[in-house]
This record gives C-alpha cells, sequence and structure tokens, in this order.
C-alpha cells in the first residue's frame, strides 16, 4: 500500500461497552471478519478514514506512473519498453480501481483530484524521489512494489469489501511487478562494471526511502490503533519494516549487491535483522513537500488535468449532445 | 541503405519503423493524459504498436541476412535509415493533435494491415493477421474520440479542426509510392498503397464529417519522403537520442 500516516478519528478505540447499539453490531461484524459493504452501516470516522487511506493509495498509483514513465521512452529494448509500458498502465487501471473503491464511500473521484492537487490529500513518500538511471527502474519494481505487496498482502482481508477486493487484483500484478523489477536488477548486477555500479548506486539510493513507505514507528499511535480495530489495517508499520527487511537483505545478497546500512546484521534471537531507521526527519520533509521532485510531481499532475480539461468539457458536452439527439428522436 | 537493398527488406522496416515511432510518441503521454482512462488506453495502444514493431523488425532483421535482431535495428540506426512517414514522428502537440494523428493512421494502418493478411509471404500474413485485430481497436477508439471532440465544445472542435489542418498535409505522404511499393505490390507480398487510398479518403471523410470537421485543400509537397529515407523532421533525431541513449552510451550490453 502507498498510504502512510493516515489519519484516523484521534480518539482512542471505544471498547463494545462504550457503543450504541448500532455501532457495536458494526465492529462486531468487523471482529467476525465480515465485510463491511458500501449499504452497511458504518461509523463516520471509518468512513473518514478509509476516504484518505483508499484516496492516498489511488493517488500514490497515478502519481507513481511519473517516475517510471519516465523511462519508458528510454527503455533499452523493445522487451524492457513493453513490459515496463504494461507496468505503467496497470498502475493507472490500479488507480482506477481505488477510485471506485472510495466513491462507495460518497466522494468522486474529481473531488479526489482536486484534493490530491491542492495538496489536501497526499500520496506515498517515495514518488518524491526520482528516476536518475535504467537501474533505478529495477530498484523501484524490487524496493518499492516489494514493500507495496508486503502492506497490500494483509489488506486483501481488510474490512470494508470493496477495498478488499480491490486489492485482490492489485496484489496479483503487483506481485509480477516485483519480479520484473527484479529481474532488471538481475541483468544489472551480472552486467558490465558500469552496469554493477549503476545497480549499487539505485539501491542506496532508494534502500531508506523504501523503509520509509511503511511510515514511522506507529507502537504509539492512535490512528493506527485506531485503524487496526476497524481492520483498514492488519499490521503495524514495525512489523511491515522488518518482513520487508527480512525478505529483501538475502535478495540484495543474492545480487552481490550491498545494502548501505553498516549496522545491518542478523539478530538470531528475534529470529531477523537488526537494521537501522531511515532519517525521519528527511521524510517529514519529504510529505510537506521538500523531497526532490515533489514540485514536479504535482506539477505534471497539475499540467495534465489542467490542459485535459477542453478534452474532459468537449467529450462530455458530446456525449449530452447525442442523449438530446436520441430524445428528439424518439 | 543503398537502393540495390532488398524491397521486402524496406518494406518491412517501414511496417516497423512507423509503429515504432508512433509507439514512441504516444508513450510520452503516460502519466500526462487528460483522464486516467486515456492514459490507459493510449499505453494500450503505445503497447500494441511497439508489439507489431518487435515483430515487424524481428522479420526484417532474418530478411536482411545479417544477423541483426528487432533490438540492433531499432536502437542502432541513425535517422538517414529509418524509413516511418513523417506523420509519426511529430510531436504529440495536444491531446486533440495526438488522437487526430492517431486516427488518420489507424485507419491506413487497419487497411494495410488487412490487406497483408492476403500477402504471399506467410510471415506477413500471419504477423497481419494478429496486428489487424489490434488496429481495429484502435481505429474503433480514436474514431469515437475525433467525433467526441469535433462535436463536442466550440474549444475541442476549434482545437480539433486546427489539428486536422496541421496533419491532413502529412497523412497523403501515406499513400505516396515508389519501386519498393511496385516490387512488392507486383509479388503480391504487401498491397499497394495506392489501392488503399480511395477506402482511406472515404471512411476518414465520413468520420470527419460526422466529427464536424472540415478537410483542408492540402497535399504532402516534397517528392522525397520519410518511407524512402530522403526526408524526415528534425524531430527524428531528438527521438532517436533519447530511445537510443542506453544502447548507445553502453554498448554492447545485456539488458
Amino acid at each position: 500500500m502507498y498510504a502512510q500516516m493516515v489519519k484516523s478519528t484521534g480518539q482512542g478505540v471505544k471498547s463494545l461497552d462504550e457503543m450504541d447499539p448500532v455501532e457495536r453490531e458494526f465492529q462486531e461484524k468487523v471482529d467476525a471478519d465480515i465485510r463491511i459493504e458500501p449499504r452497511d452501516w458504518m461509523p463516520e470516522g471509518y468512513k473518514k478514514t478509509l476516504i484518505r487511506q483508499i484516496g492516498q493509495h489511488a493517488h500514490s498509483e497515478i502519481v507513481g506512473q511519473l517516475p517510471e514513465g519516465n523511462w519508458i521512452t528510454r527503455a533499452p529494448t523493445l522487451e524492457r519498453k513493453m513490459i515496463l509500458l504494461a507496468k505503467v498502465q496497470d498502475e493507472a487501471g490500479h488507480g482506477l480501481y481505488l477510485y471506485c473503491a472510495a466513491e462507495t464511500l460518497g466522494i468522486s473521484r474529481d473531488d479526489m483530484t482536486e484534493q490530491l492537487l491542492s495538496g489536501k490529500m497526499k500520496y506515498s513518500s517515495i514518488f518524491n524521489y526520482p528516476t536518475l538511471t535504467w537501474a533505478d527502474i529495477g530498484a523501484v519494481g524490487w524496493l518499492v512494489d516489494g514493500a507495496a505487496i508486503m502492506n497490500q498482502v494483509p489488506l486483501q482481508r481488510t474490512s470494508y469489501g470493496p477495498y478488499a477486493r480491490a486489492m485482490v487484483r492489485i496484489c496479483k500484478e503487483e506481485s509480477f511487478h516485483q519480479r520484473q523489477g527484479y529481474d532488471i536488477m538481475m541483468r544489472m548486477a551480472k552486467g558490465s562494471e558500469a552496469q554493477r555500479r549503476m545497480a549499487q548506486d539505485a539501491l542506496n539510493r532508494f534502500w531508506y526511502p523504501s523503509l520509509m513507505m511503511f511510515g514511522p514507528s506507529d507502537a504509539n499511535s492512535v490512528h493506527s490503533e485506531q485503524s487496526m480495530a476497524w481492520k483498514i489495517k492488519i499490521n503495524t508499520n514495525d512489523e511491515l519494516r522488518q518482513k520487508f527487511v527480512d525478505q529483501t537483505v538475502p535478495q540484495a545478497e543474492y545480487l552481490g549487491l550491498t545494502v548501505p546500512d553498516e549496522t545491518l546484521a542478523w539478530n538470531e534471537e528475534k529470529g531477523g535483522y537488526d537494521f537501522a531507521e531511515p532519517d525521519w526527519d528527511e521524510f517529514f520533509d519529504v510529505l510537506k513537500g521538500a523531497g526532490p521532485v515533489n514540485n514536479d510531481r504535482l506539477e505534471a499532475r497539475r499540467k495534465a488535468w489542467d490542459d485535459g480539461a477542453w478534452v474532459r468539457d468537449g467529450l462530455l458536452a458530446h456525449a449530452e449532445k447525442r442523449a438530446a439527439r436520441k430524445v428528439a428522436a424518439e | 541503405m543503398t537502393k540495390a537493398a532488398d524491397p521486402k527488406f524496406e518494406a518491412l522496416l517501414r511496417l516497423g519503423d512507423n509503429t515504432l515511432i508512433l509507439g514512441h510518441r504516444v508513450s510520452e503521454w503516460c502519466g500526462h493524459a487528460p483522464v486516467l482512462e486515456e492514459d490507459i488506453a493510449l499505453a494500450n495502444t503505445a503497447l500494441d504498436l511497439l508489439g507489431q514493431t518487435n515483430l515487424w523488425l524481428e522479420y526484417a532483421g532474418e530478411v536482411e541476412g545479417k544477423g541483426r535482431s528487432a533490438d540492433d535495428l531499432a536502437f542502432l540506426r541513425d535517422a538517414w535509415d529509418f524509413r516511418n512517414v513523417l506523420l509519426v514522428e511529430l510531436p504529440n502537440g495536444d491531446f486533440g493533435q495526438t488522437i487526430m494523428r492517431q486516427y488518420l493512421f489507424d485507419v491506413f494502418n487497419r487497411l494495410n494491415l488487412t490487406a497483408l493478411t492476403q500477402s504471399t509471404d506467410q510471415r506477413i500474413a500471419d504477423i497481419a493477421e494478429k496486428a489487424a485485430k489490434e488496429a481495429s481497436y484502435h481505429v474503433e477508439r480514436s474514431e469515437g474520440t475525433v467525433i467526441g471532440l469535433g462535436d463536442g465544445t466550440e474549444e475541442s472542435h476549434r482545437r480539433m479542426q486546427d489539428a486536422l489542418n496541421i496533419l491532413w498535409p502529412y497523412a497523403q505522404e501515406l499513400f505516396i509510392t515508389d519501386e519498393v511499393d511496385d516490387a512488392m505490390a507486383e509479388a503480391g507480398v504487401i498491397p499497394h498503397p495506392k489501392s488503399l487510398q480511395d477506402a482511406w479518403d472515404t471512411e476518414v471523410r465520413a468520420v470527419l464529417a460526422e466529427a464536424t470537421l472540415e478537410v483542408p485543400v492540402a497535399h504532402f509537397g516534397h517528392r522525397g519522403s520519410g518511407k524512402d529515407g530522403k526526408m524526415h523532421t528534425e524531430h527524428l533525431g531528438h527521438i532517436l537520442t533519447q530511445m537510443q541513449w542506453l544502447q548507445r552510451a553502453y554498448p554492447g550490453q545485456a539488458w
């Protein structure tokens, strides 16, 4: 998933006894793993939090087209070009499913888009980092999609039906994306000296931003606690980050690349790696807009939206004309 | 490429280069389209065109017999060896220009591919069989959009008319013929481009009329064209600079 720092109600989690009968019924369904569907009653906070979370995820898919789209015209072979195009097209498709899922909660895609462009809604911090070389396309697939899968697989069991179903489709495609990313890295890591350097450099730049994708440690977060009670968040940020590191380090070793963390060490006792935290100041700065390409990303999306206004208006006007002609003919 | 080059090789390059360069242009839209559905559709179109490129250029390399792969042909030739028409290398312009260019090409591509399914060269017929289905879908989509925007708002109408005025002369290049076309049509390998012109003209004019657009009186005024490599626009070199960068900067590597 590409949702970080999603604000929930800001209040502590109510116990069942504190809830009125309707809310209690809702919570009991969630507890019993019965899916909540659009027509069911749901607490206002649940709805709002879901809109923020699904919207942020959808926006991330859309903005996420940009760093990868950046290399489509420069992909090194026809096959790589086609694979990358197909992948970016999948991401646009993911955006579409997710916007549809959010729309079942009573917000339109256009409203969400306006909120993205005004900066009110966020997208994942990872897409505010640039793709400088072809190896970055490998690293994005391997690490960024890898982290996304780590987050999204549990969300297939999330309490909100449309969101869970969107996630099932998305997860299938994401695992293909991750494999193609790793395949690019493998080719580079086993290639020439220059290609190996390119691959190592990509890992150096994407390692910590990938760890940030899970969001800061949420041990004390009220937001997380409420979201977990509602089952729109299944694992803590730290659990997922640990899982990601444990999965990724052996993959880096297999590639013969070095994870840029001198403190990285296997911890027998916990059965996982000890690793350095990313620089959380950087994370918050990037979220606030100070990342290397925040402006470029939002400007690109604003330009697409503004330049496309006449197209959307034109097609709408035509559809209305046709409908009017049809009525007149009847 | 000298005049003595195998006409079948030339004919295949024309097919593959048109789809390669147009696919490149369309792929530039990725992430920047007016609506999400268009992002998906444009990526899909680009993907189909590049898939066709791969098949044409792979076969071109085999016909040439010098061991060049589709990638070698795409990434290691310079501008004068490209055989695409000028229409496909023009910059995208606004969305109207992109979709008008797409429509004018799509109709040609579908007619050409449909005729190519009858090629005396079985390999060409097989590739065309697959590609013609994609091209029919492309026409359906670009035609609907051209009509919708032509007969939409005042602004969308104006922009589509501007696009048509710019692109119409370039589209005429699709039907310019030379000795390669004559020889290959004679052998039943490809349809003669002239034989497609009436059908193209009739279909395109009907759709443009429905789109309330006026067909300009203009023709392609240059004798040499992109398809015989005697002429290109300055844009082609920039496309190649971008497309071929990695292969040129790190020669001979596997990717």
